[in-house]
């Protein structure tokens, strides 16, 4: 690795040990990939996939003390990842002690040193900060120091910007520092496709399944995805962005998937086609029975598999707001073909603040809050990190939260007719 | 005995029982409800850290912590270098992490964060090669050298 003067100067001291030490921990970050040099953070905001004030990981929060008591503070602010607690979900009032009092006891501390460190506002905390609502939208080409795995496969994949799978913690001295090493996922050679997916579908597939199956196989590998344009399109309009947002949520917590190419969608793809496929690359043949065979080899944790549901998670990446339209269109229709008025199942669906105060200027917004269901900020997967959720029979669309927790998977129609009441 | 040759990205020496993860090693779903949350069990001196990811049978509900972890790599959430610090930071870290493979972004986040601002000690090599994790199975002693050797017996 070869430092500029400034560069070697923050790692001899001229800033003081703390900023030392993150400039050592880049270098070693950096040497570990044999990157030979640090570029440039070009995007405007940075992101952290820290969200929570969790008390057993004082070490991480100690850690934040003493880059704040050196008076550092981030070059670029940032945004974050979902908060763990939402009033709005509903909880027991075991849970509300467990939550409060046993897991959740440092988030007040937390927030507040983001907010010293940078963090953009108080509404900004999402999984999925590249929506427009919120404004975290890096353009194509800039150089990001970015956590959260399902924003950092869509900020490359989708938008074209570059950025490695950082950790937490080691994101916010990229963005501290302003500077990342450059390797992997930032370099031309690093982008270019492992595997050939090829989806021979009859049916669209599920994004959520689809995004399993690929991260699963190709592990943390660059595909190249073909067939899917037959389904999506061949423009990122609001509807491919957001099945590919949740697909890549699949991808890179399936697996470790950050960054796909989709032939004749995504930029890359788009602009460079079959070039960016490296020779040799391995191919994957995906149809509705491999889809299949991936669905029915998810484990099913709950204590009593044949429960009935008790609490339905929607929105694991963040929903955008034709997605929670859309949802919200189809519950009610559901509903009416049920019978019902209200929800089967206690429904909880997930969007980042900016977008939930758009929603909340809608019809569809008015005649869901009348079905029960809730629209909240949470991150499913902090509200679902505890003992007691593991006795609850909680369901999702998510495979990230299925990943992650004991929630059980079902596809979006499977959920549908749950919530609406239609399930036998 | 057999040896293998790795690169080191964390330098240390340790000896100890082999757990043996054949499949990506998800790094939050397996800490996540022993750290994050504070599994009872490792609360205490010298108590396990128990696997938490069920969708890896071959080391869910396992201990980890002082154990020889070998893997190919690291998947999942981009916690988990943060995780693995958190680990080493509490003393809950394995006694070292031997990759099959080339290392991958996060774990090298969390083994650098734990060496360079905590006092653990977790070696970590990688590049050992497919071979040495067709050999390796849980229960071996392995022994890692200071330059990149690994003794599995």
């Amino acid at each position: 690795m070869i430092l500029n003067q400034e560069q070697q100067a923050l790692l001899d001291g001229s800033k003081g040990d703390v900023m030392a030490k993150i400039v050592k921990t880049l270098v070693m970050y950096g040497d570990a990939f044999g990157a030979e040099r640090m570029v440039p953070v070009t995007s405007k905001y940075g992101h952290t996939v820290i969200s929570f004030g969790i008390g057993v990981m004082d070490p991480v929060y100690d850690l934040y003390d003493q880059i704040i008591n050196a008076g550092i503070i981030s070059d670029q602010k940032f945004t974050a990842d979902p908060r763990p607690l939402d009033k709005n979900v509903p909880s027991t009032p075991l849970d509300d002690l467990v939550f409060k009092k046993i897991m959740y006891t440092k988030q007040d501390r937390y927030e507040e040193q983001i907010r010293k460190l940078g963090v953009t506002s108080d509404d900004d905390y999402t999984c999925a900060c590249y929506l427009d609502q919120v404004g975290n939208v890096p353009g194509k080409g800039d150089v990001l120091s970015w956590a959260e795995s399902s924003a950092v496969v869509y900020a490359n994949s989708v938008l074209g910007a570059r950025c490695n799978r950082n950790s937490g913690i080691l994101e916010l001295m990229g963005s501290i520092a302003g500077f990342v090493p450059e390797f992997g996922l930032l370099t031309d050679e690093g982008r270019k496709a492992d595997w050939v997916v090829e989806v021979r579908c009859e049916k669209k597939p599920e994004a959520q399944l689809l995004g399993s199956a690929i991260g699963m196989k190709v592990m943390e590998d660059v595909p190249y995805v073909k067939g899917l344009d037959k389904w999506l399109g061949t423009e990122l309009n609001d509807s491919a962005k957001a099945y590919l947002k949740d697909f890549g949520a699949a991808t890179a917590s399936n697996g470790a998937v950050g960054l796909y190419h989709i032939e004749n969608l995504t930029p890359e793809a788009v602009e460079q086609g079959e070039a960016l496929i490296k020779e040799g690359a391995q191919v994957y043949v995906i149809d509705d029975a491999e889809l299949e065979r991936v669905y029915k080899n998810y484990p099913v944790i709950w204590k009593k598999p044949d429960a009935k549901p008790q609490l339905a998670f929607i929105g694991c990446p963040h929903l955008s707001l034709q997605q929670l339209k859309d949802w919200s269109n189809k519950v009610l229709d559901g509903l009416k073909k049920n019978g019902r008025t209200k929800v089967a199942v206690p429904t909880v669906f997930t969007a980042p603040v900016p977008v939930i105060r758009e929603f909340e200027q809608t019809m569809e917004s008015y005649h869901l809050k009348k079905t029960g269901a809730v629209v909240s900020y949470i991150c499913p997967l902090m509200y679902m990190n505890n003992p007691l959720c593991k006795s609850k029979a909680v369901i999702t669309c998510s495979n990230k939260l299925r990943t992650y927790t004991s929630a059980r998977y079902y596809t979006d129609a499977e959920i549908l007719d749950i919530v609406t009441g239609g399930a036998k | 005995m057999k040896t293998f040759k790795g690169r080191v990205i964390v330098p240390g020496t340790a000896s100890a029982e082999a757990l043996v993860s054949h499949e990506g090693f998800n790094t939050l779903a397996s800490y996540q409800m022993a750290l994050m949350f504070g599994d009872l069990k490792a609360m205490g001196k010298d108590t396990e850290v128990h696997c938490g990811d069920q969708n890896n049978p071959e080391v869910y509900k396992k201990p980890m912590m002082g154990k020889a972890l070998c893997l190919p790599q690291t998947i999942g959430s981009t916690t988990g270098g943060m995780v693995l610090y958190a680990a080493c930071a509490m003393g809950k870290q394995p006694a070292c992490m031997l990759f099959s493979k080339h290392i991958d972004s996060l774990a090298a986040s969390g083994a650098i964060l734990g060496d360079v601002w905590t006092d653990a000690s977790m070696p970590v090599i990688d590049e050992l090669g497919d071979e040495f994790l067709e050999y390796v199975q849980t229960g071996m002693t392995v022994t890692v050298k200071e330059d990149g050797v690994v003794e599995v017996e």
